[in-house]
């Protein structure tokens, strides 16, 4: 049996490893779906916001949370032209519309807000709309009129005339069958109806309306200030915390053992410098340096990646590898190789590194969260990938809108969960992993 | 005792001082070597390798321009004069910057002046008291820091130290599994578990201020400023506490488990020796020096890890005034912040050495010849 394969058997039997490496397993499945449904242009288009994200309310929580504690808040509501009852009137010159854009309210609280996003089709006389609100219990509510552009947004909630008709905010008043003195209005559950009627100049003319009733909550991780689904941003910032880790850790741990290994074997000068060189590294501080990189040139995910792993090169760990290879140089086999003529690199890649590889890999393992939640220090600094999403970015944005201050602690929940259980997976692998590589660890 | 046994001693005393000098100097050079190096680095750095001075020639260009045309003393002059006029200052300002001279001449004078520490004016920012040396405005940010993180690091050391070795007493017990199991949440650097804690017990429960160092407007009486301070530092240094202390501890306990299994420890117990005894002696005696050097190797990875933290916490130190000068791109104070840095963790591996020297037999004897 080979050493790696017994490895993994023993490995089954620490609770801690097999769920280690669950969660990595999980975390890796996320990271493929991710990359395939949404394409890396394409999660960079949606995150960089916009219209993309027009139907979605504002900074709304996740729908599970509220059902949870037994809300039933309101999801979005939205009423478009195609299912709705037109009715036609032709006159000289023009037509008469009438369309009833219907919609069921069940829930138990009002919504965000409520906008009419209008699509006109005329030729040279725009045509002129006049919207009328018409509650479950039968009373009505003029929304007034207006002549409408080629693509409109009618902010209803925004409406100020309205709100002092109605005595509360529009999307309260709406919603509800109070008048103005009442303190405490009660949502009406129930079907309402935005009639327009709309006078076309022309005989070919077509208006299409669509209403958004704003929820307060949206899918499974809610949404940010600038309406972006959170859901995006941590289904890609899996991939990235993943592929960043990952290579961060090898980048540093391979090419660090690598120049350790080197320096053993030439010694003198090439191990003399590298000693140095290590010592330089320790000092000049990494943090400090990344966040200086980051402001003055930029602070593109890759160029961070390629300054951690230039400043790991030379780090700590080389003078704990020259140790351990220090006794290994000696060795009888390596000796063999040098009596058959193996040359200088051949001996150092092919008979010392691997040597020391197995009590490589549980640190390699535990360095991989310590990556992971570098990238996600930066960004939370301000200095995440300008367009890409990550979970770092989603703290980032949500510290610096004061989301906890404001009550939308699913903001900055989810990330969080996501980093930790990243932490958590890689950490609870490689201590299992120490246990099973190190053997004075073994019994202990 | 006899003369020459009390001579001989006092020899072995003259030797030991004398070999642990030449290997502290030896030390002293080296790390000077290092520090100069890894300063001259940050230099480069920051000047975006001369990229800054082109900014900066750019910046002084309009400044100089703007100046001209605002003063009304100015207006009436021909445009041919008042261009020649704005030439001049522009060239007065170079000179008085030295920027007409290459950037790598320069780059040596900046050394020179990081190393004694003659940190130059800040271009921007300023020191709470007004003064705009960048050494007043990092030294009225270091005791904060060294606050901070110097309690949060005693605390998760001895704290750590002596749960071990109660450990490693009862090895295999529940308490020692589920500090075993708990070890991985030491994954998450602290900041992470202060966004919690501010969100737990400053949101959640008010039991704690959200950040900040003294509450606005600051105590007058002495005790009450303390006070405020303490109640300020208590989620910063309990969101280090908690991302240390399983991790320490489980390190900690497996090192003291593998020299309690150490043959002359056997024999002591065999010996029927007290456990404290055993423990003080025995177990403690020979690995003061790894404890002394993790401590230190400890200090050396929070001194970089106090910017986020900071940061979060909003607390005035070090860390939070280089993430303001980046955010103003005050050259000056970045650079000072990072020699700072760089001073401290140079402080941080002699002091090391230094101990380690007296700490070990060995590198005693051979006075640095290692």
């Amino acid at each position: 049996m080979s050493p790696w394969s017994e490895g993994l058997r023993r490995l089954r039997r620490y609770p801690s490893a097999v769920a280690g490496m669950l969660i990595i397993l999980a975390l890796l499945g996320t990271a493929i779906y991710a990359v395939t449904a949404i394409p890396y242009s394409e999660a960079q288009k949606l995150w960089r916001g916009g219209e993309v994200w027009q139907d979605l309310p504002v900074n709304a929580a996740p729908v599970w949370t509220d059902r949870l504690f037994g809300g039933n808040a309101p999801r979005t509501v939205k009423a478009g032209s195609e299912a709705a009852e037109r009715e036609f009137a032709a006159f000289d010159g023009g037509r008469i519309e009438e369309q009833t854009l219907r919609f069921d309210f069940p829930y138990d609280d009002f919504p965000g807000e409520i906008n009419l996003f209008l699509q006109a089709e005329f030729e040279q006389r725009p045509p002129f709309v006049r919207m009328s609100w018409h509650r479950p219990d039968g009373s009505e509510v003029a929304l007034g009129s207006r002549r409408v552009s080629a693509e409109e947004r009618v902010s209803i909630s925004q409406d100020q005339g309205l709100e002092g008709r109605l005595g509360h905010a529009p999307q309260v008043g709406l919603f509800s069958d109070a008048d103005v003195e009442d303190p405490e209005p009660r949502v009406l559950p129930g079907t309402y109806e935005l009639v327009l009627e709309t006078v076309h100049f022309e005989p070919e003319g077509r208006m299409d309306a669509e209403l958004v009733a704003y929820g307060q909550v949206h899918g499974l991780f809610g949404t940010d200030h600038q309406r972006r689904d959170l859901s995006v941003a941590l289904l890609w910032g899996t991939p990235v915390a993943l592929a960043f880790g990952l290579i961060a850790a090898v980048g540093t741990t391979i090419t660090t053992l690598i120049i350790a290994a080197a320096g053993v074997w030439y010694g003198g000068w090439v191990d003399a410098a590298i000693q140095r060189l290590t010592e330089v590294n320790i000092i000049l501080p990494l943090l400090p340096i990344l966040v200086m990189v980051g402001t003055l040139y930029s602070t593109s995910i890759w160029l961070m990646l390629g300054v951690v792993v230039a400043l790991g090169i030379f780090s700590a760990g080389i003078k704990m590898y020259r140790a351990m290879l220090l006794p290994i140089r000696q060795a009888p086999y390596i000796e063999a190789a040098r009596a058959y003529g193996a040359g200088s690199p051949r001996i150092v890649l092919r008979y010392m590194v691997p040597r020391i590889l197995p009590v490589l890999i549980p640190t390699f393992v535990t360095l991989i969260p310590t990556y992971v939640f570098l990238e996600a220090s930066l960004a939370v600094l301000g200095l995440g990938d300008p367009v890409l999403p990550t979970w770092g970015k989603v703290l980032h944005d949500a510290q610096a809108q004061s989301a906890l201050y404001h009550g939308f602690y699913y903001w900055v929940v989810s990330p969080a969960a996501l980093l930790m259980l990243t932490g958590l997976g890689f950490a609870m692998l490689g201590f299992a992993l120490d246990r099973v590589f190190n053997p004075r660890l073994r019994n202990l | 005792m006899t003369d020459g046994a009390v001579n001989a001693a006092r020899r072995g005393w003259l030797r030991d001082l004398r070999r642990l000098a030449v290997f502290t100097g030896k030390r002293l050079l080296a790390l000077l070597v290092t520090v100069l190096i890894g300063v001259y680095l940050t230099i480069v750095i920051a000047n975006m390798g001369g990229q800054v001075d082109d900014l900066r020639l750019a910046q002084i260009e309009t400044t100089a321009a703007e100046a001209v045309r605002a003063d009304p003393a100015f207006h009436d002059l021909p445009s041919a004069e008042r261009t020649e006029l704005v030439e001049q200052q522009v060239a007065l300002e170079v000179e008085r910057l030295r920027l007409d001279e290459p950037f790598i001449w320069r780059s040596f004078d900046y050394l020179y002046q990081a190393m004694i520490l003659d940190l130059g004016r800040a271009e921007e920012m300023h020191s709470d008291a007004g003064s705009r040396q960048v050494f007043n405005i990092i030294a009225e940010r270091l005791p904060a820091t060294l606050l901070l993180f110097g309690t949060a690091n005693l605390l998760v050391f001895f704290v750590a130290v002596f749960a071990a070795l109660g450990l490693s007493r009862r090895y295999g017990s529940a308490l020692d599994q589920s500090v075993i199991g708990l070890a991985p949440s030491s994954a998450a650097p602290g900041w992470f578990y202060g966004i919690f804690l501010i969100l737990l017990l400053a949101f959640i429960w008010p039991l704690f201020p959200a950040g900040g160092m003294v509450s606005v407007p600051p105590p007058e009486d002495g005790w009450a400023y303390a006070s405020s301070v303490l109640r300020h530092m208590a989620l910063p240094v309990l969101a280090m506490f908690i991302s240390q202390i399983f991790i320490s501890i489980y390190s900690w306990r497996t090192f003291f488990l593998i020299h309690s299994s150490e043959d002359y420890v056997e024999m002591a117990r065999a010996k029927g020796l007290p456990d404290r005894l055993i423990e003080q002696r025995y177990i403690l005696r020979p690995t003061l020096s790894p404890i002394v050097t993790s401590f230190l190797l400890m200090l050396i990875g929070l001194w970089s890890g106090a910017i986020i933290l900071e940061q979060v916490f909003n607390w005035p130190g070090l860390g939070t005034l280089l993430f303001e000068a980046i955010g103003h791109r005050d050259t000056p104070v970045i650079i000072g912040s990072v020699v700072i840095f760089a001073y401290l963790l140079a402080i941080t591996v002699f002091v090391l050495d230094f101990l380690y020297a007296i700490l070990d037999p060995r590198v005693r004897i051979e006075g640095g010849r290692s």
